[in-house]
C-alpha cells in the first residue's frame, strides 16, 4: 500500500487548562483552549491556521507536536498516533516534527553559538560524530542563506530576519518532514519579513515539507498557503482551500476578520465590518455558536446549538446555522426548479 | 481630497499657518560606542484636523521623532537641534513647567502597549481623574463624572461600571480604548498616537482605528498617527510621511504616494507587502538590513540596499546626501534620481 495521502490527521483534539485556586490549588475552572478540532494536513502542502490572540492556534500547534499533552483526542502522523507512543518511542517523531517559534529574539539561547544552536538537535538524536555534525549544520545554514563564518557567532550579533533563519535553519537539520511555523514573520519588519516568507517557500519546494503555518494575519497566510483554517475560540470554524476561502468567505467571523485588514490602498473604499466587543474569554465561552454574541448574522438557534462543519460545497467547510440553511435552501429551491 | 492639497510642509501656500511645525529636527543619543543620530534632519508640518501619517520601520526613528516633540527624551539622548513650532511658539524654547502645561492639554500621546502604559495599582477611573486634577479642571465629584462620560464618549460599554476597574480586568483594546480617553481628556489639539493598534487583534485594531477617525471628525483634533503598517496609513492618513533611518525621505497627500511611490524605499516598502487578493508567485524583496545609526553611510542612507542605484548607475548617492525636493506638486522626495532633472538621465 502506498503511504496515506494525509501525513497528519488530527481527530477531536482538545486542550483543557485547569484553572486552580489560589489557596487550595483545587480545580475551579478549565480553560477550553482548544475544543475538539478536527484538522487533516496532506503531504507537500502548507496549511495555514488563522485566528486572533487567545483563539487557541497556538496550543492546537503545540499539542499536535506533544509539547503540550493534549486532554482529549488524537494524532495521526504518517500512519502512527502518537498520542499513543511512550516517551523513548516518540523520540524518533520528534525529530520529523519540528517547530519555528515566533520571537526569534527570545527562542535562541544568547550564550550559545549558532553552530551549536543549530547543531544541539543532531546532539540530541544520536549523531555523536562532531565532523557529521558540523557538516550538517552547515548544510542547513545555507539552505537559509547563511554561511560557515555565522557558525562561530552569538546570537545577538544577528537582526531579527537573520535570527529568524538560525531559527529555521534548526528545524531543518533532521530532515523533518512536518514543520509547525508558529507565527515565524509576526515579530519582523516588513521589508525582512518578506525576505522570510520567500524563504520559506522555497524551502518547502525544494525539500518537499508539509507547513503547518500558524499566523494572525490573512495577508500573509494567503500569500503562502494552500489550504487556510480558521479559528475563534478553540474551534475551527472555517476550513477551505486558499482560492475558496478568500475568494468567497462563508463564515460571518472569516468575512468580518478579512475586512478588518487595512489595505494599503487608500482608493480601496470597502464596506467594513467592525465587529462589535471583545472575543469572550475561552474559560466560559458562549452557549452555541461561539461566535454568536458578535455575529450580526445571528439567529435564535445559534445561542442553543452548536454548528458544526458542514461542506457547503467543493470542499469548503464551515460551522455556521445561517450558512447551512441557506445551502440548504438553495438546494431545494435548485430541485424544484427541475 | 481637495482640501488635502494644502498638506504639504514645505511651501507656504495655505492661508492658515499649520497647527504643528517641525523644523529640522534632530535628536542625538550619546553612547559610549558612538552618537546615535536617531532623529537626523526630521521637517514636517500638521494642520488643524489632519492625520498625518509617519511610517517607516523599527528604529527609522518615528517614536523619537514623537517624543522630542513633547520633550520627552532621556538621558543618553538629546536634542541638538531644530524648532517645534507649535501654535506659532517653540517647545524648545519653553520651560520645563511651561511644556507640563503644553502636555495633555495641547498635545497628548498614546502608546503601543496600552496595559503597560496605565498603572496597574490604580483603578483607571482614578487614573483618568488624576489627569484631570493635575490640571486644575474642575472640583471632585464633577471630574469623577467626567472620568465615565469620556469613557462612554470611547465606546466602553457600561462605562459606570468599567470606571473602577483595574487595568487588568480590561483587554487589550479596552486598555487602549482608555488610553484614549485620558488622552481626549483635555481636548487637545493635537494627539499623537504611537503605533496605538500594534499590539492589536485586526478585529480590535479596526475599532480603534475607528474611534480615532471618529474623535477627529467630531472635534476636529488633529492625529499625528505612527505606525509602521502601511495598510492603517493608507486607510487613516490624509498625508504621509516616510521615514528611513532617522531621516524622512518622502512626503506626499495618502493618494499620490500609494499611486505613485517616487522614493526607492516607499517602493520596496509596498511592494513587499503581501496584499490580499493578489496572489504573487514570491514577494518583491528590500535585499539587506536597515544600516546601524551610528555609522551611517555617507551618502543617501538608503543607497546600500537601493536597486534603483545600481540600474540607473548613480555614483554620487555614496558619497552626497541628497536634499528634499518637490518632485511633484506637493510630492517631496529625498532622492538623486529625482534631483537636477535626474529623472532624464534615468
Amino acid at each position: 500500500m502506498s503511504e496515506p495521502q494525509n501525513l497528519l490527521e488530527v481527530r477531536g483534539l482538545k486542550v483543557h487548562f485547569p484553572v486552580k485556586s489560589s489557596l487550595l490549588k483545587r480545580t475551579v475552572g478549565l480553560v477550553k483552549a482548544v475544543d475538539g478540532i478536527d484538522l487533516d494536513v496532506k503531504r507537500g502542502e502548507i496549511l495555514g491556521l488563522v485566528g486572533e490572540s487567545g483563539c487557541g492556534k497556538t496550543t492546537a500547534g503545540r499539542a499536535i507536536l506533544r509539547l503540550i499533552e493534549a486532554t482529549e483526542g488524537s494524532v495521526m502522523f504518517d500512519g502512527t498516533d502518537i498520542f499513543k507512543l511512550s516517551h523513548a518511542e516518540m523520540k524518533p517523531y520528534r525529530a520529523d516534527m519540528q517547530l519555528v517559534f515566533q520571537d526569534p529574539y527570545s527562542s535562541l539561547d544568547p550564550r550559545s553559538k549558532v553552530g551549536d544552536i543549530v547543531g544541539e538537535g543532531l546532539r540530541v538524536h544520536g549523531v555523536h560524530d562532531a565532523g557529521e555534525r558540523r557538516e550538517r549544520v552547515l548544510k542547513a545554514l545555507e539552505m537559509v542563506g547563511l554561511t560557515e563564518a555565522h557558525m562561530r557567532r552569538f546570537p545577538h550579533e544577528f537582526s531579527g530576519g537573520q535570527r529568524q533563519r538560525i531559527g529555521i535553519a534548526r528545524a531543518l537539520v533532521l530532515n523533518p518532514k512536518f514543520i509547525v511555523c508558529d507565527e515565524p514573520v509576526s515579530a519582523l519588519d516588513v521589508s525582512i519579513q518578506s525576505q522570510v516568507l520567500n524563504l520559506l517557500k522555497d524551502l518547502q519546494e525544494e525539500l518537499d515539507l508539509t507547513l503547518l503555518f500558524i499566523a494572525h494575519d490573512l495577508s500573509v497566510v494567503e500569500h503562502l498557503c494552500n489550504r487556510v483554517a480558521v479559528m475563534y475560540l478553540g474551534k475551527i470554524v472555517e476550513i477551505s482551500s486558499r482560492e475558496q476561502l478568500f475568494g468567497s468567505p462563508q463564515h460571518p467571523y472569516t468575512q468580518a476578520l478579512m475586512s478588518a485588514i487595512p489595505v494599503a490602498d487608500p482608493k480601496a473604499k470597502r464596506e467594513r465590518i467592525i465587529l462589535q466587543g471583545d472575543p469572550p474569554s475561552p474559560l466560559n465561552p458562549p452557549s452555541g455558536c461561539r461566535f454568536h454574541t458578535r455575529c450580526r448574522e445571528a439567529i435564535d438557534v445559534c445561542s442553543t446549538a452548536e454548528p458544526q462543519l458542514v461542506d457547503l460545497g467543493v470542499n469548503h467547510l464551515c460551522a455556521c446555522h445561517v450558512r447551512e440553511m441557506q445551502m440548504k435552501q438553495a438546494r431545494a429551491e435548485s430541485l424544484q426548479l427541475v | 481630497m481637495s482640501d488635502k492639497q494644502n498638506g504639504n510642509t514645505h511651501k507656504d501656500t495655505s492661508s492658515e499657518p499649520p497647527l504643528l511645525e517641525v523644523r529640522d529636527l534632530r535628536t542625538y543619543f550619546f553612547t559610549r560606542e558612538g552618537t546615535v543620530k536617531a532623529v537626523d534632519g526630521v521637517s514636517f508640518a500638521v494642520q488643524r484636523g489632519e492625520i498625518r501619517g509617519i511610517v517607516g520601520e523599527s528604529g527609522c526613528g518615528k517614536s523619537m521623532t514623537a517624543l522630542s516633540i513633547l520633550r520627552l527624551v532621556d538621558k543618553p539622548g538629546r536634542i541638538v537641534s531644530g524648532e517645534v513650532c507649535f501654535k506659532g511658539e517653540d517647545l524648545l524654547e519653553k520651560s520645563a513647567q511651561e511644556m507640563t502645561k503644553v502636555r495633555g492639554e495641547q498635545i497628548s500621546m498614546i502608546f503601543q502597549e496600552p496595559k503597560s502604559s496605565l498603572n496597574p495599582v490604580f483603578r483607571v477611573g482614578t487614573q483618568l481623574v488624576e489627569v484631570l486634577k493635575v490640571h486644575h479642571v474642575a472640583k471632585r465629584k464633577a471630574n469623577e463624572l467626567r472620568a465615565v462620560e469620556l469613557l462612554r464618549e470611547v465606546g466602553i460599554p457600561d462605562p459606570e461600571r468599567r470606571v473602577s476597574n483595574y487595568p487588568h480586568e480590561m483587554s487589550g483594546g479596552m486598555a487602549q480604548r482608555v488610553m484614549i480617553a485620558m488622552g481626549m481628556a483635555l481636548a487637545p489639539d493635537l494627539l499623537i498616537a504611537d503605533e496605538p493598534t500594534t499590539a492589536l487583534d485586526v478585529t480590535i485594531q479596526a475599532q480603534v482605528l475607528d474611534l480615532i477617525r471618529r474623535l477627529r471628525d467630531e472635534h476636529g483634533m488633529a492625529v499625528m498617527l505612527i505606525t509602521h503598517d502601511m495598510g492603517v496609513v493608507a486607510e487613516m492618513a490624509d498625508i504621509v510621511t516616510v521615514m528611513y533611518a532617522g531621516t524622512a525621505v518622502e512626503e506626499a497627500a495618502t493618494e499620490p504616494l500609494f499611486d505613485e511611490p517616487l522614493h526607492p524605499y516607499t517602493q520596496g516598502l509596498i511592494a513587499s507587502i503581501p496584499v490580499m487578493g493578489q496572489i504573487k508567485e514570491r514577494l518583491d524583496v528590500i535585499p539587506g538590513n536597515v544600516p546601524n545609526l551610528i555609522d551611517m553611510p555617507p551618502g543617501c542612507r538608503f543607497a546600500p540596499r537601493c536597486r534603483a542605484r545600481v540600474e540607473h548607475g548613480l555614483t554620487r548617492c555614496e558619497v552626497e546626501e541628497p536634499h528634499m525636493i518637490e518632485a511633484r506638486p506637493g510630492h517631496f522626495v529625498r532622492c538623486w534620481l529625482y534631483e537636477d532633472g535626474g529623472e532624464d538621465n534615468a
